[in-house]
């Protein structure tokens, strides 16, 4: 019975190993085997600047998605930021993406605020109304220069 | 000699050394695209690199996770920033912590022992002994230990992880009452596709590292600059083995990490 054992002990160890992995790979590292249930859309920002692929993207504060790809509009030197969103997420045509950032030195995330329209924006639209990130070194710079005039 | 035709002797340098390591996994590479050849060898082989290393990797796992986060939390808490607890712990395990501590405790729970039995069986012409017999030792003895290998140490690794992340909540949630939530989540939030495929390619090359190190050492013992014979060869080369492995594991590591950083 010791070649019983063996591949009892072998088959428990990969059993364990496997299923380690795979909660690395799927729970913590977003890969998804099966393809995504989320649907994507794309916002354009004048500045994106922070703002990192796998940023959580929130409605009302909870998370309903992340950004998948952030690219430049070689035409109008903006921002295309790619995103996908849960299925049950159903966004206007006039809501409101804005960059925002978590905590004061925290990660930038995009907050979306939800518009008044009917129209509801289908998979793969691009949403139009959006805030850019805010600098807080811009914004110290011109207090400070302002104050000095 | 039965040894693939590899020449060595008083003569070798270096450079031929390391050469006769290369046409050594040369030769061994097309065995190991039949892996099927002989299940009962590497099944074995498995039990032992992979099955009973289990209690020692999920030992060090734990204490290492707890020690980081012990850490961790000492410097974080005076950012008030302990909710990045969990991020700072699943980064450094997965990225560094876990590939390099699972190489090393294998290097020296199953590379040192391979090492010893390749060059005894050296040293007693147990390997002409096989060739006499018309079997190939590249393939009875050798390809299911690098099979094995490559198949173990990745899970090691996985497992090592995981376990490292639960000593991490130990510390962090049970000790230090930290929200479960936030130390789950900052985990959940910091790690990329990308640092799972740096912990998987890792350990794979790390597998690889040790097994080709140490039973190449063993394997071709009397074919070094100074040809090792007995008893005395034997402690000498494992021990070379060893030192040679780790250093190549944590040099390897720096060089994957400069690439896929």
């Amino acid at each position: 019975m010791g070649n019983f054992r063996t591949e009892l002990g072998v088959g428990l160890f990969m059993l364990a190993g496997l299923a380690c992995l795979f909660y690395l790979a799927v729970s913590l590292g977003d890969f998804q085997p099966f393809g995504s249930a989320r649907y994507p859309l794309e916002a354009r920002f004048v500045s994106s600047s922070g703002l990192k692929p796998g940023a959580f993207v929130e409605v009302g504060g909870v998370r309903v998605g992340r950004v998948t790809a952030i690219e430049l509009d070689p035409e109008t030197y903006e921002s295309r930021v790619h995103l996908e969103l849960d299925p049950e997420v159903r966004l206007q045509e006039d809501a409101i993406a804005s960059i925002r950032t978590e905590g004061i030195i925290g990660d930038k995330f995009i907050k979306i605020t939800p518009g008044g329209s009917d129209a509801i924006l289908a998979p793969g639209d691009t949403m139009f109304e959006t805030e850019s990130s805010i600098s807080l070194e811009e914004l110290i710079s011109k207090y400070i220069f302002e104050s000095d005039n | 000699m039965s040894d693939g035709g590899l020449r060595g002797g008083p003569l070798s340098t270096p450079v031929a050394g390391l050469g006769r390591f290369g046409l050594y996994l040369a030769l061994l590479a097309p065995h190991l695209l039949r892996p099927w050849r002989q299940p009962g060898a590497v099944l074995r082989q498995l039990h032992f690199i992979g099955a009973r290393s289990v209690t020692v990797i999920a030992v060090a796992g734990g204490f290492v996770g707890m020690v980081v986060a012990l850490q961790f939390h000492d410097t974080l808490v005076r950012f008030g920033a302990v909710g990045m607890l969990g991020a700072a712990v699943v980064l450094s395990l997965i990225r560094e912590l876990a590939p390099v501590l699972t190489a090393l405790i294998v290097i020296g729970r199953v590379g040192s022992a391979m090492c010893a039995e390749m060059g005894i069986m050296r040293s007693d012409n147990q390997v002409d002994a096989l060739e006499c017999m018309a079997i190939d030792p590249y393939g009875y003895l050798l390809a299911p230990r690098f099979i094995a290998t490559l198949i173990a140490v990745p899970l090691l690794t996985a497992l090592f992880n995981v376990v490292g992340i639960g000593g991490g909540w130990f510390v962090g949630v049970v000790m230090f009452d930290i929200s479960g939530g936030a130390y789950f989540s900052a985990m959940a939030d910091s790690v990329l596709g990308r640092d799972v495929a740096m912990d998987v390619v890792k350990s794979l090359v790390f597998a690889l590292v040790i097994v080709w190190i140490c039973t190449g050492k063993g394997f071709l013992m009397h074919l070094a600059a100074r040809p090792a014979f007995g008893a005395e060869g034997v402690s000498r080369t494992t021990t070379e083995a060893v030192v040679a492995a780790s250093i190549t594991v944590l040099f390897a590591d720096y060089i994957i990490s400069a690439l896929m950083l």
